[in-house]
């Protein structure tokens, strides 16, 4: 039988942290809506980006999708099967499927195990050949990321900021994943050191077919690896497009905004274009807004229906989704421009 | 007369594994009303440079060579009453983490009333409606009430503004910003640089912004220095720097950028890591990565030059210009590969 | 604040409970008679038998022990004492004024050692000041407080006579020889310092810690950047919040010491809980045990709650979400 296409399905995901008030009991009194309502789908072999700020949930997500985290709420479909409710003792197999590259290479690594060790664990724990197989991988592997296999004995903090994230990828590789998600991979790295990076993993996505979740909260980088761009907002997905399509034709405000926001390393384009500069700071998702959850900052708000109704998912074809009751009608805007919009919310 | 210039200046450290040099022979100069950026990568010695013509240093094992002028006035050697006096008042520095920048357990409107009352003969009340009217100007709702507040009670973004009010609340004539926004999300990055170049034409500061980002600084800077391993590599007014740059690094820099309006299929690499600063390579510091290097690289420092026919652009390398000028063709086109590489 | 409170008195009610009741479970699981120990080695088995009624020892131990709780909420007595039948309450009560002098005074000494020396080694890492001062601590630390009771005991009030070398004057009371605030002290300054010396070593290590830590924050930092002077730098910004944390250490500790300073008390001949405690064990005298059980344990556990309070009422961070 053919393997489907999509390779990670994700319906209606959702992830409530409760939060607690009692003297003697707790009891739950409101929760915090990290991930509310987000679904997607992953093809093989493909890059989604996701794209969002503090508290958007990105990283609750992905942890969800890993299952490091248990979902409140929602469908999980890796490969054709539905993890989401399956125990811990038959997700070890699939685990070996998907793994994760952090954001800190200095703390996702164990500063008291040597290299060679922390790339090896898993192949270890899933007893995925002899002692001298491993390490023959696991030297193998430090080749691929550029780093010297001779190297297999050092600790993590003989390396620098951007090895010990080589040394992260390697770990992800060792047991030939489907799936990587990769979360702010290169936000904590220089920007030579991040290049690097980024070039690693779009080399070795090609070389070994891998397909990645990538979680970056810069445009510019996420553009550069994703082939599909999702932009969150506190817990719910603004956003959903081809990579081009995203960027060159945003449907929702938020994502207009951030686009607008990216500082451009090009004088004169920074001083033709009138940056669109939203008011106040990122909600907590503890509180938050009513129906459209960016609505208090959005340009295009519109008194009774942006905080009334929840805005609907609209498709603009070619897999370009956003929800908002009033899209944007052309790019690039003014922030002047974003706030004409036409009377009645655009009909699906 | 420039309003600060800096001439030459070194900061080592002496450290249970040698001498430190964090910064190594800098030079710059900047104008009443005006934003420098000084932009590199970490390590490169760009925050250590401010550091230390605010004398903010440690004092122990740190030895600072060279000069820099304020107004005339050297602050590298002058008594630290003196430079009490200038600190907070007429040069203000604001940090990069506003959640640490802050005391956790004073008010705001105390921490801002102790900048005031540092430098100005005035009552509490004075300094408490002074402080008022900061808060107000970097746009926070309800700034008297919010005086009475910790910080814990404020965001991210309104923490940075409130370092900002209490840097400007002396009317400075240069304030020093040490990567402002690199902690803040994006859109709040947007703000506080909004707010910037609102408060600097209200105000009239002079800048130096201090960051790794080169897309903050070409749209905040009229000149920027271009800071590797502790030393200029190259020094420009803005424009000149993105269209026309002269430095292998700074080609390395812009090369390795992903942008939002083109599409490459790789990033340019530097290859290698920033050298150590405890024993520098000989010569060029850029040499051990660089894809042009050459003998006399090696064996000669080169020295910060002007480019033929502007006289504000300096850089600090030995290849010949037409080598340049059609590097940097390839670079602004895109097909840029990061030199032999 | 006001639920936070009232969930500390409620885990301290059952954190009272389950003391008492461990101390009676260790009590019976030791192989001793009391009744013997009480009537002494020569007594008959007669004697034996009449005196463990006498002392309810005859009855099960989640009986005896429901006495004694039912006379504690009820009478709020803690009965009699095993060994001399006084009673319980009054020879606590007794004892404890003396440990509380002790203490107290100790508290005080020990922190007029530890903050000058911890916060001048930590401006002055290294120097001559520093290293002496670690060697100190070094000493304090590992010097048990017995030898060090002995010693001063033996070479400042013995050789030198400078001090008195044991014993305990009350503080008011100028009966039986000695009395008054003057003599109170005398006597006492030896105890003070000997139980202070630990204490001290143990804060300057702190203090120079989270001082030397306090000092690279970004906070100060931005103090300096403002213009301010070293003084108010540190006594605005640094020291503030650097003796936060010594706060609820201190509160502890007097907690913990008003339990008994056992070794001081034996050494000085001070006739407070500690010495009490010592006897008590010996004499496995339940009663005279499971009252100063009680009474450190309400003594550690209200310090603990003054500390928690206080600590949240100073730093604003706790005490405004």
């Amino acid at each position: 039988m053919a393997a489907s296409e999509e390779l990670l399905v994700v319906e209606d995901l959702k992830k409530h942290f409760p939060i607690t008030r009692g003297i003697i009991f707790q009891k739950q009194v409101a929760s915090v809506k990290a991930v509310d309502g987000v679904s997607f789908t992953v093809n093989r072999g493909e890059t989604l980006g996701v794209v969002g700020e503090s508290g958007c949930g990105k990283s609750t997500m992905a942890r969800c999708i890993m299952r490091l985290l248990d979902p409140t709420g929602g469908k999980i479909i890796f490969d054709g099967r539905d993890i989401t409710k399956i125990s811990q003792a038959d997700m070890r197999p699939i685990r070996r499927e998907m793994m994760m590259i952090f954001q800190d290479p200095y703390a996702s690594l164990n500063p008291r195990k040597r290299v060679g060790f922390i790339v090896g664990e898993a192949l270890e724990v899933n007893k995925m050949g002899t002692n001298a197989e491993i390490k023959r991988r696991v030297q193998e592997l430090l080749d691929i990321v550029g780093l010297n296999p001779e190297h297999y004995n050092r600790f993590p903090h003989e390396f620098s900021g951007g090895q010990r994230q080589r040394i992260g990828v390697a770990r992800a590789l060792a047991v030939n994943p489907k799936l990587i998600v990769c979360d702010e991979p290169v936000s904590a790295l220089d920007v030579s050191v991040q290049a690097q990076v980024l070039n690693l993993l779009k080399d070795l996505q090609d070389e070994f077919n891998l397909t990645y979740v990538f979680i970056a909260h810069d445009l510019n980088v996420v553009r550069h690896i994703s082939n599909r761009v999702m932009v969150m907002y506190l817990g719910s997905v603004a956003e959903s497009a081809g990579r081009d399509e995203l960027y060159g034709e945003p449907k929702h405000p938020y994502t207009g905004a951030l686009l607008s926001a990216v500082p451009v390393p090009d004088p004169e384009l920074g001083r033709q274009r009138k940056r669109i500069v939203l008011e106040g700071d990122v909600p907590s998702p503890i509180n938050p807004p009513s129906a459209c959850r960016f609505h208090p900052r959005c340009p295009r708000f519109h008194e009774g229906v942006c905080d009334v109704t929840d805005p609907p998912l609209r498709d603009f074809g070619r897999e370009h989704t956003a929800a908002c009751h009033y899209p944007l009608e052309g790019w690039p805007l003014t922030e002047a421009q974003m706030r004409q919009r036409s009377g009645e919310p655009v009909a699906s | 007369m420039a309003l600060l210039e800096v001439r030459d200046l070194k900061t080592h450290f002496r450290t249970d594994d040698g001498i430190v040099k964090a910064v190594d022979g800098v030079s710059f100069s900047i104008e009443k009303g005006k934003t420098l950026g000084i932009v590199g990568e970490s390590g490169c010695g760009k925050s250590v440079t401010c550091l230390t013509i605010m004398g903010l240093n440690a004092s122990k094992g740190t030895t600072t060579t060279g000069e820099a002028l304020f107004k005339g006035e050297d602050l590298l050697t002058m008594n630290s009453k003196r430079l009490r006096e200038i600190r907070g008042n007429d040069i203000a520095m604001i940090f990069q983490d506003p959640m640490t920048s802050l005391n956790p357990v004073h008010k705001i409107g105390d921490q801002l009333g102790e900048a005031i009352l540092l430098h100005r003969d005035v009552t509490k009340r004075q300094a408490r409606a002074r402080s008022t009217e900061l808060l107000k100007a970097v746009g926070i709702p309800h700034a008297e009430r919010r005086l009475d507040d910790f910080p814990h009670q404020f965001s991210g973004g309104m923490r940075q503004r409130v370092m900002i009010a209490m840097a400007l609340v002396n009317d400075p004539d240069l304030l020093i910003a040490d990567e402002p926004t690199t902690a803040l999300d994006v859109t709040t990055q947007a703000q506080i640089l909004n707010l910037m170049d609102r408060l600097q034409d209200e105000f009239g500061s002079a800048i130096i912004m201090i960051t790794h980002d080169l897309g903050v600084v070409a749209e905040i800077a009229d000149d920027i220095v271009v800071m590797y391993a502790a030393k200029v590599v190259e020094q420009a007014p803005v424009d000149d720097l993105f269209k026309q740059p002269r430095h292998p690094y700074t080609w390395g820099l812009l090369g390795s950028l992903p942008r939002l309006n083109t599409d490459v299929d790789r990033l340019v690499q530097i290859p290698g890591s920033p050298p150590s600063l405890l024993n520098p390579p000989r010569g060029c510091r850029f040499n051990p990565r660089c894809s042009y290097v050459f003998g006399r690289c090696k064996e000669e420092e080169p020295g910060l030059m002007p480019v033929t026919g502007a006289p504000e652009h300096l850089q600090a390398c030995f290849l010949d210009d037409e080598t340049k000028e059609l590097e940097n063709r390839k670079l602004q086109a895109g097909s840029y590969a990061g030199g032999a590489g | 604040m006001f639920r936070y409170l009232i969930r500390r008195l409620l885990w301290a009610g059952v954190l009272f409970i389950a003391v008492t009741v461990i101390t009676y479970v260790i009590f019976f699981i030791i192989p001793a008679d009391p009744a013997r120990l009480a009537v002494g080695q020569r007594a008959t088995p007669e004697t034996v038998a009449r005196a463990r009624h006498f002392l309810g020892l005859d009855k099960p131990v989640p009986v005896q022990y429901m006495l004694f709780m039912k006379r504690l909420v009820l009478h709020h007595s803690l009965g009699r004492s095993f060994t001399n039948r006084q009673d319980v309450n009054k020879v606590i009560l007794q004892a404890a004024p003396v440990t509380a002098s002790l203490v107290f005074g100790g508290v005080i000494l020990w922190m007029a050692i530890a903050l000058p020396i911890g916060i001048l080694s930590a401006l002055r890492p290294r120097s001559l000041l520093d290293r002496t001062a670690m060697i100190f601590v070094l000493i304090g630390i590992s010097a048990p407080v017995v030898w060090i009771g002995l010693i001063l005991q033996y070479f400042i009030g013995y050789k030198l006579g400078w001090t008195p070398n044991a014993g305990y004057c009350d503080l008011l009371d100028t009966q039986g020889g000695c009395g008054g605030p003057v003599d109170w002290a005398y006597h006492l300054i030896l105890p003070w310092t000997t139980f202070a010396i630990l204490f001290a070593a143990i804060y300057v290590r702190m203090i120079r810690a989270n001082v030397m830590d306090t000092m690279n924050e970004d906070y100060v930092r931005t103090a300096r950047a403002k213009g301010a002077p070293e003084s108010q730098v540190m006594r605005s910004h640094v020291l503030r919040n650097a003796l936060l944390p010594v706060v609820t250490m201190l509160g502890m500790d007097i907690g913990i010491a008003l339990g008994g300073a056992i070794f001081t008390e034996y050494v000085f001949g001070l006739p407070g809980l500690g010495r009490l405690a010592v006897s008590s064990i010996e004499g496995f005298d339940l009663p005279m045990i499971e009252g100063i059980v009680i009474f450190s344990t309400l003594c550690i556990i209200a310090f603990n709650v003054l500390v928690d309070v206080l600590y949240a009422w100073i730093d604003p961070r706790i005490r405004l979400s």
